[in-house]
């Protein structure tokens, strides 16, 4: 199982690879809309990649209660398997 | 519909041949082709391996996150328009934003996209298939983003007519100025189809050229040996607008653009009207609109892709048009070099117009080794100069569907 650390840089790669805001920006307490300019189907590719890497489904029901990253890494974490 | 001078100011283009239009120009007039095998594993089993691809990639010119949001054709026109617009002085001007138009077509649209996501879709699933496939797939894409770019408000359109797309495309420009829709339209083609299953379909159709084992002579217009077009990926775009704007902010004018005659064969949805009267009535219709007689004309850079039928049947329809008066008219065509940029080609072909009256100078035809004995105009098998003086050319460009678009220059 990763890490806060580890989910939380993953996520950060992903969010510079999709939307080219710097990894170090990409901190737990930053809004992705508000603080990142993360778009809705930029958000939508960011949590695809996710899945991918971290191996966890996040339903798009669950997706919209995604605010900042640290939603994101700690529904990651909650998800992972064991 | 008012008679309001239209006037060329801006130009951007990346090619086979250059990244940008200096570029691409000093590479027409030097004749060097854009040719190339594609080494390409999924080129391998292809009948035509052989294809003219952008001589810069657009991923080296454009920021990246911007460049993974487009496709590739989008990526072409975005290049190709920031270059015009930068070129034309205008990006750096107060613009009217609701007077601001773009018409950018493409012949074929996001294929590229399209495929690479049915591709992941058969591999893992809907999922993975991008948020982003119909932004970037749908063929006013590039027209959008370009729109987006320089904040067009006065209307962004995307006109399609197959290989004729590019100078429907500046023919729509044009209208928008004439119907007082707006006073700068920036208008082209892109086109970025070297993919394998349009190439597979082309060179089904008995489209391509299959001169695998010698590229660079693949395209050659009008030669006995001529057996298909080749491939070419690219865009080219124009700023124009009404003379009265162009004059009021002191622009640099390239040329005018006099009248655009779009005409329909209604013959085939393949195959040119052998007696070339769909193109014909094109080229008339854009010498009238301009106030052209057929004597004004010194040059006309051809549709002329390489095939068989379709290049002595636009020489039927150029004599018919100028009513024999074809003594003094020199004819390129630089798809020779290029190769043929389907929704791209009349874009950037009439960037090479306008080029040649700017600069009084027409860019050769390469690989015309041995003429078609049917063809009796003068093709200019090496560079040639123009006359000064108050001159026209013609640009035609016609696509499957039986599309004829003329676009007729003045020099400025």
């Amino acid at each position: 199982m990763a890490s806060t650390e580890e989910i939380r840089s993953g996520l950060a790669d992903i969010v510079n690879e999709v939307a080219g805001i710097p990894a170090d920006t990409v901190q737990l307490d930053k809004s992705f809309t508000d603080d990142l300019d993360v778009d809705s189907l930029s958000m939508v590719e960011v949590v695809v990649a996710a899945e991918e890497q971290f191996g966890v489904t996040i339903p798009d029901d669950d997706v919209k209660n995604l605010k900042t990253v640290g939603d994101a890494v700690a529904y990651i974490e909650n998800a992972q398997p064991a | 519909m008012s008679s309001a001078r239209v006037v060329v100011t801006g130009l951007g283009a990346t090619s086979p041949v250059g990244g940008t239009v200096t570029d691409t120009w000093s590479a027409l007039l030097a004749g060097t082709s854009g040719a190339r095998v594609l080494e390409e594993e999924w080129a391998t089993d292809l009948p035509a391996r052989i294809a003219a691809r952008v001589a810069v990639e657009p991923t080296e010119v454009l920021e990246r996150v911007k460049a993974r949001r487009l496709d590739r054709s989008g990526q072409f026109a975005l290049v190709a328009a920031l270059e015009a617009w930068a070129d034309s002085g205008l990006a750096d001007a107060d613009v009217d934003h609701e007077r601001l138009g773009v018409a950018i077509a493409s012949g074929i649209g996001g294929v590229t996209t399209l495929l690479s996501n049915y591709d992941m879709l058969r591999a893992k699933g809907p999922r993975l298939v991008s948020p982003l496939a119909i932004p970037m797939l749908m063929p006013n894409s590039p027209a959008a983003n370009v729109g987006l770019a320089i904040g067009a408000r006065a209307g962004v359109h995307t006109p399609v007519s197959a290989c004729a797309s590019g100078n429907e495309a500046i023919a729509h420009g044009l209208d928008m100025i004439r119907l007082g829709r707006a006073d700068v339209v920036v208008v082209g083609g892109t086109e970025a189809a070297i993919h394998p299953l349009p190439m597979a379909a082309f060179a089904n159709m008995g489209a391509l050229s299959r001169r695998n084992d010698d590229p660079t002579a693949a395209s050659r217009p009008w030669d006995v040996d001529r057996d298909g077009f080749l491939l070419g990926e690219g865009a080219a775009v124009l700023v124009i607008e009404s003379a009265e704007h162009a004059e009021a902010r002191g622009a640099r004018v390239y040329a005018e653009l006099a009248g655009a005659g779009i005409t329909a064969d209604s013959h085939d949805i393949a195959q040119p009207d052998p007696a070339g009267l769909g193109a014909t009535r094109a080229m008339r219709t854009a010498l009238v609109e301009g106030g052209l007689e057929p004597r004004d004309v010194v040059h006309i850079n051809a549709h002329a892709t390489s095939t068989p039928q379709g290049d002595v049947a636009e020489c039927l329809a150029i004599t018919n048009a100028l009513s024999g008066e074809t003594d003094h008219v020199v004819i390129t065509s630089t798809k020779s070099m290029t190769g043929h940029l389907l929704g791209a080609a009349g874009a950037l072909e009439s960037m090479a117009t306008v080029l040649a009256l700017h600069h009084r100078v027409v860019p050769p035809t390469i690989n015309l080794d041995t003429r078609d004995s049917a063809v009796k105009l003068d093709l200019a098998t090496e560079q040639r100069t123009l006359p000064v003086g108050d001159v026209a050319a013609l640009n035609n460009s016609f696509g499957f569907g039986g599309h004829n678009v003329a676009i007729a220059f003045r020099s400025a």
